[in-house]
């Protein structure tokens, strides 16, 4: 398996570091040698925020080689909040409701089955945002017997353009 | 023990995966629907696409994102450049022979000048890691320094303990006691080699040895570790506003914490294993990550871990005024409990720990 | 430059050919084209193909084409663009001919997709995606189109029942064409019962897998040459790009390489829109047609849909597409789609469609497209 690539892109791939550009101010990810917007070389690591809202979604029932062990899962597109567009599988959205204008925010995780020689390959996913709205912690239900309430379908994000 | 300079920590975070496996369909896959009730209704698995590494890249995350609220704003911006050392502590590596914590380093930008090694210790890694970051910082070596304990529990398919194996764990950052959010007061560990619970290496399945786990093992450590502890710092039981043990099952934690003097009060708000099974070098540090989702400031906080093989780490923490601001940085272990994917089919779930297993 | 023409075509059937070798397919089509133009020697050959090195283990296919062919010593080379290799190759002999390199020149497509199993093909044809961002994290490339479409109906209110009538209008027009690779009729309740794939694309949404070679001969315009088939002028071709990661799209709606391809080279042949009888656009999922004809100025943003239901672009209609089945119905071996395309508006200006046939066409574009919009090959033709 290609060792060195996946090395190369594990700044890209563990922590969603693109580029921005000090000529214009433009971020982008994935990471560009120069500036999209303006042609500047003149750039520096931007680490995004990994939030974003849900552009589009689908699940995919084929998976190519290498994703079998994943099958099936959820691909998307988030719109982060910096402005770029990034394409990655979406995480936790087992029986989850997916709607287009969805908060995510991105987690590290497998993306693939692991290689032949055994290395297993890391990078982005997004999943729908925990805490939403930042409600406060609170304490463990003291009675062990306690159900909570699944999450299961039927409960959708409000639906806001991204 | 106590550290030179006054330690401790700085942030905490916690991850506990969504799929929570009904132990209910474990036992009637093995035809055990007559017996006793399980000892936990549910427990915790990773998802395909989870590892150790993985919680443990989301607990550091948390516990960052805690630090950067409890420090004072010019320090927020440089947390990661003054990180010292990121420990792993667990027994489910991804990789036999490649470290989880450059992983782990890697991916919240600690990297390169710092330390990363996994701990392994059974049930206790997690807290060897606390004590090693605890030292690091109290002897002047490191501005701050993160211990990780986190694990992917296998249970053998069939064996009483596939009812409780499970996956999660918490992260801590270590730094001044001045910027702490809880400073750590002093800590012991207990150790002796006990072989109630082992696995080699070209083995998938832990062998542990029943009730051998229990009194000589288990209690034994816990209670020696518990009590050096409380007779140095000249305290008891009611010092304390909480406990956190190590938590195999329901009973072991309550049990230990009833022979040191503690009630259900001080203990239920660590119980994470009701909930989620035994997140084995996660557990007593999900379960002190429970304890500060809720602890006020000036709260004395009592802490013991078990590992087999065997020994406990014991520490005494007191909440500070830090706390209750950095608090809602993170999502809270109740959050991560409350977010579940039920799992009631056996054969999805031996689909899931066999992903853990081979991927 | 100097005029071109097409003075012969060839094409094999589109099958799974699993008697038939990819060097078989290449030959076969390649003979039918000379055999129509009356032609022997050729002086140069342009292949279009874009996997054969992971599909069949064979790169250098322009040794291989002109050594199966017996026209060694005669130059030749590969031309890859993804799924548009086959318009990039008939380009590329249209420009050795316009710019005086070559007399006459050859462009022959062929792709042979069935011996591998179908991850290994999907995984051959990610090649075309951004094998860092896209492919490695196992975005298909029916799952970024899949994206597309669920966009798409999400901005435009639409639903998935309104594709509908683009895929039935494939495979109907496919039943008139003996070469094609589906040859049963499709309703609208079939595509609303079919399997999905990566949703909201089901199996009937998307083009499938199967092997295929065609050809073209390319000469310098010779009005005093005798031919047995009427030239067919190459009046137009462009080629454009765009950001190979359709995340990277300014608006990934909006398919600017198709439309700059097809505008120049109807600019080229100073033609407006209107003015064409039909179009074989690339239609390897039913939302690539949508946005291909909103790209290409035949309709508004988000109305595409609107014009497959009133039925405009049925062979009656005021823009016929897809006339012999396109990408759906005929098949999609990739880098011989592009071939296929100009192949077929031949036969139609050439009145020899059969009941296919196109009344009274004169002019037509072949446009092929590779990876999600990012390169975009157009041809005009008139006879």
């Amino acid at each position: 398996m290609e060792l060195p690539r996946f090395h190369r892109l594990r700044r890209a791939y563990y922590r969603l570091e693109g580029t921005a550009c000090r000529a214009c101010g433009a971020i982008a990810f994935p990471p560009r040698p120069a500036c999209a917007a303006c042609r500047s070389a003149d750039i520096s690591p931007h680490l995004l925020s990994g939030r974003g809202r849900l552009y589009s979604f689908t699940r995919v029932a084929q998976p190519p080689r290498g994703f079998a062990s994943m099958a099936p899962y959820a691909v998307g597109m988030v719109r982060l909040e910096e402005g770029p567009l990034v394409t990655a599988q979406l995480a936790d959205s087992e029986g989850e409701d997916l709607a287009i204008g969805m908060p995510m925010e991105m987690v590290t995780r497998k993306i693939r089955d692991a290689c032949e020689n055994g290395l297993i390959v890391y990078g982005y996913k997004f999943r729908p945002v925990i805490r939403p709205d930042g409600s406060p912690s609170g304490a463990l239900d003291p009675r062990p017997d306690t159900r909570v309430s699944d999450t299961r379908p039927g409960t959708s994000a409000p639906g806001t353009e991204p | 023990m106590k550290t030179t300079l006054p330690v401790g920590i700085i942030g905490y975070g916690a991850c506990v995966p969504r799929p929570r496996v009904r132990t209910a369909a474990i036992a009637a896959a093995w035809g055990r629907t007559g017996a006793a009730r399980p000892p936990v209704a549910e427990k915790s698995v990773p998802w395909l696409d989870e590892d150790t590494a993985t919680m443990s890249i989301e607990a550091a995350r948390n516990a960052l994102a805690r630090a950067a609220r409890a420090v004072d704003p010019p320090k927020a911006a440089t947390l990661v450049e003054d990180l010292r050392a990121v420990w792993v502590g667990t027994e489910s590596k991804p990789y036999a022979v490649k470290p989880t914590s450059t992983i782990v380093a890697e991916a919240i930008g600690a990297v390169p000048w710092v330390s990363a090694a996994d701990f392994e210790f059974a049930c206790k890694a997690g807290s060897e890691a606390m004590q090693a970051a605890c030292a690091y910082v109290g002897s002047g070596m490191a501005p701050l320094a993160m211990a990780i304990g986190v694990d992917a529990a296998q249970g053998k398919p069939g064996d009483h303990l596939e009812m409780t194996a499970a996956a999660g764990g918490a992260a801590f950052l270590f730094g001044a006691a001045g910027e702490a959010i809880a400073v750590v007061e002093a800590s012991f560990s207990h150790v002796g080699d006990t072989p109630d619970f082992f696995r080699r290496q070209h083995l998938h399945y832990p062998e542990h040895g029943h009730r051998f786990t229990g009194e000589p093992s288990y209690f034994t450590h816990s209670l020696a570790a518990s009590r050096r502890l409380l007779e140095s710092l000249g305290r008891s039981a009611a010092d304390y506003a909480y406990a956190v043990f190590h938590q195999p099952n329901p009973r072991f934690p309550r049990k230990v914490a009833k022979e040191l003097g503690f009630g259900d009060r001080q203990v239920a708000p660590a119980s994470v294993v009701d909930r989620i099974g035994n997140t084995y070098s996660g557990s007593s540090l999900l379960g002190l990550a429970a304890v500060l989702d809720v602890a006020r400031p000036g709260d004395r906080i009592f802490f013991c871990s078990y590992g087999s093989g065997a020994g406990s780490d014991a520490m005494s923490l007191v909440a500070t005024p830090r706390l209750p601001r950095a608090r809602d940085a993170a999502p809270s272990v109740a959050d991560y409990i409350a977010r579940r994917l039920p799992i009631d089919d056996y054969g999805q779930y031996l689909r899931l720990a066999d992903g853990v297993r081979r991927l | 430059m100097r005029k071109v023409d097409v003075i012969g075509i060839g094409q094999t059937d589109v099958r799974e050919h699993w008697a038939r070798s990819l060097r078989d397919l290449a030959v076969e089509a390649v003979e039918a084209a000379r055999r129509d133009a009356g032609v022997e020697r050729v002086d140069a050959i342009f292949i279009g193909n874009m996997a054969a090195s992971s599909l069949c283990g064979q790169a250098n296919l322009a040794s291989l084409v002109a050594d199966a062919c017996g026209l060694l010593p005669v130059e030749a080379v590969t031309v890859e663009a993804a799924c548009a290799s086959g318009g990039a190759a008939v380009r590329a002999a249209y420009l050795a001919v316009a710019g005086g390199a070559a007399d006459r020149a050859l462009a022959v497509g062929v792709e042979k997709m069935t011996d591998l199993l179908t991850d290994g093909v999907t995984s051959a044809l990610a090649t075309a995606a951004d094998a860092d961002y896209e492919a490695a994290h196992g975005a298909s490339f029916v799952a970024l189109n899949a994206l597309l479409m669920r966009r798409y109906m999400h901005e435009h209110h639409v639903r998935r029942e309104d594709f509908a009538p683009l895929a039935v209008l494939s495979h109907q027009n496919a039943l008139d064409n003996p070469r094609a690779l589906y040859r049963q009729p499709m309703t609208a309740d079939d595509y609303a019962r079919s399997p999905l794939v990566a949703d909201p694309i089901g199996v009937l949404d998307s083009a499938g897998i199967a092997d295929g070679a065609a050809a073209v001969v390319l000469s310098a315009t010779a009005p005093e040459r005798r031919s047995k088939r009427p030239p067919v002028r190459i009046s137009g071709s462009a080629s454009a790009t765009d950001t190979l990661a359709l995340a990277d799209r300014r608006d990934p709606l909006h398919w600017t390489a198709v439309g700059h391809a097809a505008g120049a080279a109807c600019r080229m042949a100073g033609l407006r829109p209107k003015d064409l009888d039909l179009f074989e656009l690339h239609d390897a999922f039913t939302i690539v047609t949508a946005l291909t004809l909103e790209a290409c100025g035949f309709a508004d943003r988000g109305t595409a849909l609107k014009l497959a239901a009133e039925g405009r672009l049925a062979r009656d209609g005021d823009l016929p597409i897809c006339t012999l089945g396109g990408l759906k119905g005929r098949g999609h071996p990739v880098g011989a789609s592009g071939v296929y395309q100009v192949v077929e508006v031949v036969q139609q200006l050439r009145r020899e469609a059969g009941k296919a046939q196109v009344k009274d066409a004169r002019v037509g574009l072949a446009q092929s497209v590779g990876g999600s919009g990012s390169v975009a090959v157009a041809h005009v033709l008139q006879i």
